[in-house]
């Protein structure tokens, strides 16, 4: 027998490609991730540093990197995203204040729901695309319109979702406020919305996500600055290398944010995390 | 500290067609401090009963009373404890206690000297800081105990607050509240489906008929109090154990027989 009587487990027999529920180690999870992209760097590298793909399409990646930095020393890039984050931000603002005060309302009364879950549901698969022109013959092109595509792109999905989560709080958290004696008001504001704060905060962050695709189109159609100002531009002048970078950038500040959210999740919801 | 009164209570739910009568005539009543316990088969209303009296839920007919006088929905003077625990998970234990206290209109200073007190005699002054989460399923149960006794309601009401409950823990927690019952004292009344624990801890045992629900038997427990475990080892509580259980088994369908 060449197994000791106090064989252990047997270990990485299987393979981690197609085995369920292995957990991962977190060493290797990030190893994988990091190689991924830089394959794909490799791989681009190669396709357009030996002529394979036509540097006017694609530059090369030292090509944007060094497009990006002199356009961070000419203050270009940070002009820009000052003023497409300030936008994102107001307008996500809005739609963020709006839609909590909207969806625990809608989540919590019957008849508020009845009003507002079927008509945002039609709203919602409009898309918003369409708007653009009409947003642009309602208000014209200043600044507000940008706000108001970037709002209609994303309330719409939230207070849907904001709705859920006020009413995946459980019946018997409400059952204990009105045993308490507590006023409905008191209920909403005190257990409610605190019991739907994971969730409205999960919403939030996804929404977010995708505020980022409805600033760069409102930016693409008509306007005079921001990021997605400065694609259209370059697309004039065919600078790939400006436009791969600024894609690349708004990938980075969508991540950036996206992980900042998740580490405020962490800290506000301990609670959570218990045994 | 109060008398209950149900006097001819009926409920049912559902519309038209639907309409299901659950609750038929029900008359009951708890004497001041009486710890009586409400048993019967799944889905006979026994869970029905206690939201009414909660006030959680409206009824079709008759009366619910505290000292006589009609309840008008849910109050501070009723105490209820659900199977659920209901612990509020983003607050720590202690801060859970205070919760209800501080809804009663308890200043801050007193609500966190009344919700240490309460925390103590369920025995868990070590974890008042700790989240919820980080609670086993008694340990749950007995923050919710002291939530609901902290308060000082008249009448305390409990739907099978140890059903999903091991039995070690659930022994444990019978014990417990006999102690707390036997040394505060009050009205209480118990929703289980275990007749032991209902033969062990009670005055009086309700049995509740199913389709609709009515009161069916009445039992009192002539067991002394103080009572401790021995006593599940009497020959008077195996009795009335077995006198209760065939009186509820009338109401369950057959087992097939192998
Ligand atoms: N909210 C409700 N709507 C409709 N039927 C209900 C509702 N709650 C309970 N019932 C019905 O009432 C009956 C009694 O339920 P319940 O009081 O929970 O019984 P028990 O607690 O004795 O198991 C059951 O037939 C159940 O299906
Ligand atoms: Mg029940």
């Amino acid at each position: 027998m060449p197994q000791s009587s106090t064989s252990s487990p047997r270990r990485g027999t299987s393979s981690p490609w197609f085995s369920l529920q292995q957990p991962l180690s977190r060493r290797r999870f990030w190893g994988v991730a990091i190689a991924v992209f830089a394959a794909l760097l490799v791989l681009w590298w190669v396709a357009t540093a030996c002529g394979l793909v036509p540097k006017i399409f694609m530059p090369t990646p030292l090509a944007v990197i060094e497009r990006l930095a002199a356009m961070v020393a000419n203050g270009t890039l940070l002009s820009d995203i000052g003023v497409s984050l300030l936008r994102i931000a107001l307008a996500f603002l809005a739609s963020t204040m709006m839609a909590v005060a909207i969806g625990v309302l809608a989540g919590t009364y019957g008849i508020w729901r009845a009003v507002i879950e079927p008509l945002v549901d039609f709203v919602r698969y409009m898309p918003v695309v369409a708007f653009v022109p009409l947003t642009i013959l309602w208000v014209g092109t200043d600044e507000f319109q940008k706000l108001l595509v970037i709002w209609i792109g994303t309330f719409f999905q939230q207070v849907l979702m904001i709705m859920d989560a006020a009413r995946r709080v459980p019946q018997d958290y409400i059952g204990l406020g009105r045993t308490l004696g507590m006023s409905n008001l008191a209920i909403v504001r005190r257990i409610v919305l605190p019991g739907a704060l994971p969730d409205i905060w999960d919403a939030t962050r996804i929404c977010l996500g995708w505020a980022w695709t409805w600033l760069v189109l409102a930016e693409l159609v008509a306007a005079n600055s921001g990021m997605g100002y400065r694609i259209v531009v370059s697309q004039r002048y065919f600078q790939t290398d400006t436009i791969i970078g600024y894609i690349l950038v708004l990938g980075l500040l969508g991540l950036l944010t996206d992980q900042i959210m998740r580490l405020v999740e962490r800290r506000l919801f301990r609670y959570r995390q218990g045994a | 500290m109060a008398e209950l009164t149900i006097a001819g209570v009926d409920k049912s739910y559902g519309h038209g067609e639907q309409r299901k009568q659950v609750l038929e005539q029900i008359d009951l009543t708890l004497g001041d401090n009486e710890f009586v316990s409400l048993v019967g088969a799944s889905g006979c209303g026994k869970s029905t009963l206690l939201t009414l009296v909660a006030g959680l839920q409206t009824f079709d007919g008759g009366d619910i009373l505290v000292d006589g006088k009609p309840i008008d929905g849910p109050g501070l003077d009723r105490g209820v404890v659900f199977q659920s625990y209901t612990l509020l998970p983003w607050k720590s234990v202690r801060a859970n206690v205070e919760f209800a206290l501080l809804a009663a209109g308890n200043d801050s200073a007193s609500a966190r000297r009344i919700a240490d007190e309460h925390l103590a005699l369920v025995g868990l002054s070590q974890v008042a800081n700790a989240w919820p989460n980080q609670l086993s399923g008694g340990m749950k149960q007995r923050v919710a105990i002291a939530r609901a006794l902290s308060y000082k309601p008249r009448i305390l009401l409990m739907d099978e607050p140890f059903g999903a409950l091991d039995a070690m823990t659930r022994h444990q927690m019978q014990l417990l509240l006999t102690r707390v019952w036997e040394s505060h004292r009050l009205t209480v009344l118990f929703v289980t489906h275990d007749v032991e624990e209902a033969v062990y801890l009670s005055d009086r045992i309700v049995a509740l008929g199913a389709n609709p629900g009515h009161v069916k038997a009445i039992f009192d427990v002539d067991l002394p109090r103080p009572r401790d475990e021995t006593i599940m080892e009497s020959a008077a509580f195996t009795a009335l154990k077995r006198h209760v259980l065939d009186t509820i088994r009338e109401d369950m369908p057959a087992l097939p027989a192998f």
